[in-house]
């Protein structure tokens, strides 16, 4: 083969490739919508055919339907649910990066302090929440506290181990231009936590949310007023499965969105300088 | 606008080591009996093989470690911004800007960007990358990052430059042109500076005294005078004179290897 022969032939694999680029790009969307649609349409044919009973399994048609119907229900729930998540999760940031922060200030207070924030890790929430509720006078705090737990441990973790990470000889640089504990932390470790932090605050907003409705089960609407896990229990107990999947369709949407929310922070406060959000060409 | 800078036997002193020693857990001896007169506009290096305690002597003069025994005293005593460092890497905060990074050393002084820029920008500017002020670490190439840190280590105008290996991960072009380029930077600052490498030609074409250095206990066993004048260029890599220089300094760095074998 000569020199010239070579290039139309690489033309044709840069066109090829091109190609498939776009097509991947168009079945990243087409794909799981596919996926989708073929479950709901064969889901309603089931039901259809077979004359499922509501009461066992009902349509998607009947859950889009409940959606509408029961908005007026479902909406306030969904605040509730949501605002108990977010605060939840505002408090797991202050408590698991100010308690990273005195680890790392302090080797005393990490070593007095650590492993009970493991074992308070490791005990499943289910087990402690009833106990919140008898200890706790309000229940809208236990439920409150029953969240925070689960979802603090990453952000503290993840936070210490950032927080310890940053480079040796930005270290000793700061020591030879007499850099104060405060500027320090300020302006060397704490930007090197950063990444770590947030990949621990993608985990914690998926438990935040994980501990909220757990809260809800185990203490009920006391405290928390009616959230979507106390809706969907309620729903289960008078046999009305369409709001109760409605609701579960309610929550994974919630779980999704808080994901995608602490994902664009994550991606707005790393984009221009960490190695995760580069694009390589 | 070169610097005047007095003859070698004639300058003023900037920085004293008496008797300095570092042992690491009571018996590993680093450094031994070193002494070093540092003078005003000098530019020393430190040559020897790994382990012959030169980098243990740059991080004794930062003060990142105490001597075990011995001083090190400055003349005047040390001030503020009397020091500025260059690692063997560039060691830039990637999560700022060029010109961020570089306003460091008056950052933890409590100086706000605007009250140094001009000193940042000229810094840049004599390093060559004033249009890369705003760009991040991640988008410059290892010799840029290299300048940054030199461009870093040289705006508060120290009295003396801790340079540890610096070009020691970079291809030898790169590594020739930023040797070029550093002896330049001084005929205009006309700072000290005190060169730790283990090349003896990098160190003949820098330095005006070549401290050679020996292992297994680190310590001083030569001191070389490199006589030929500034300013040097890429002609002088090729001269007799420099060959001279680098057989007597290659001599003396194989010396040290066998004393210490």
């Amino acid at each position: 083969m000569t020199q010239v022969d070579t290039t139309p032939i690489l033309d044709a694999e840069e066109e090829a490739h091109a190609k498939r680029e776009k097509l991947i790009k168009l079945a990243r969307w087409t794909l799981p919508s596919l996926v989708l649609f073929l479950t709901l349409a064969s889901w309603q044919a089931y039901v259809t055919i077979a004359e499922v009973p509501h009461y066992v399994l009902p349509s998607p048609l009947l859950i889009a339907e409940t959606l509408v119907k029961d908005w007026e229900i479902l909406w306030p729930a969904l605040i509730v649910t949501g605002r108990l998540t977010l605060i939840a999760l505002i408090l797991a940031v202050i408590g698991g990066v100010g308690l990273a922060v005195a680890f790392t200030q302090s080797k005393w207070i990490e070593m007095s302090l650590f492993p009970y924030a493991v074992v308070l890790q490791v005990t499943p929430v289910v087990a402690i929440a009833p106990l919140l509720q008898i200890y706790v006078d309000s229940a809208f705090v236990a439920a409150l506290l029953c969240a925070w737990i689960v979802a603090f441990f990453p952000i503290l973790s993840n936070t210490t181990i950032g927080l310890k990470s940053a480079d040796h000889n930005l270290q000793d640089l700061f020591t030879i231009y007499g850099a104060t504990g405060w500027q320090r932390l300020r302006y060397l470790t704490a930007p090197s936590a950063l990444p770590f932090f947030l990949g621990g605050l993608k985990i914690a907003g998926g438990l935040a949310l994980i501990g909220a409705v757990v809260a809800e089960f185990v203490i009920g609407r006391a405290g928390t007023g009616l959230g979507l896990a106390s809706t969907l229990l309620e729903a289960s107990y008078r046999f009305n499965f369409g709001r109760l999947y409605a609701a579960l369709i309610l929550i994974s949407v919630m779980g999704v969105v808080v994901f995608a929310l602490m994902s664009l922070i994550s991606h707005l406060c790393l984009f221009r300088w960490h190695e995760s959000a580069l694009k390589r060409e | 606008m070169a610097i005047q800078r007095a003859p070698l036997g004639e300058r003023d002193e900037l920085l004293r080591m008496s008797h300095v020693e570092k042992t690491f857990r009571g018996d590993v001896v680093a450094l031994k009996n070193m002494n070093l007169v540092v003078n005003q506009g000098d530019f020393i290096s430190l040559l020897g093989p790994s382990g012959c305690g030169k980098s243990t002597a740059l991080r004794l003069i930062a003060g990142l470690m105490r001597p075990t025994s011995g001083q090190i005293n400055w003349q005047g005593g040390q001030g503020e911004g009397d020091l500025g460092v260059v690692f063997q890497e560039p060691t830039l905060m990637p999560w700022a800007s060029v010109k961020h990074n570089v306003w460091l050393p008056y950052r933890m002084r409590g100086k706000s960007y605007s009250s140094v820029k001009d000193e940042v920008l000229h810094a840049l500017k004599l390093v060559g990358l004033e249009k890369f002020q705003n760009a991040y670490p991640r988008e410059l190439s290892g010799g840029m990052k290299m300048r940054v840190s030199i461009a870093r280590a040289m705006v508060t105008k120290p009295r003396l430059i801790l340079m540890d290996e610096p070009f020691a991960a970079l291809d030898e072009i790169t590594r020739h042109k930023l040797n070029n380029d550093l002896l330049a930077l001084r005929e205009r600052i006309g700072c000290t500076v005190i060169f730790v490498t283990h090349s003896v030609f990098e160190s003949v074409f820098l330095s005006d005294r070549i401290v050679v250095m020996a292992a297994r206990p680190g310590r001083v066993i030569r001191e070389l005078d490199v006589t030929a004048p500034y300013p040097r260029d890429e002609a002088f890599r090729t001269s007799p004179e420099y060959a001279e220089h680098a057989r007597l300094a290659s001599d003396a760095l194989h010396q040290a290897i066998e004393v210490a074998a």
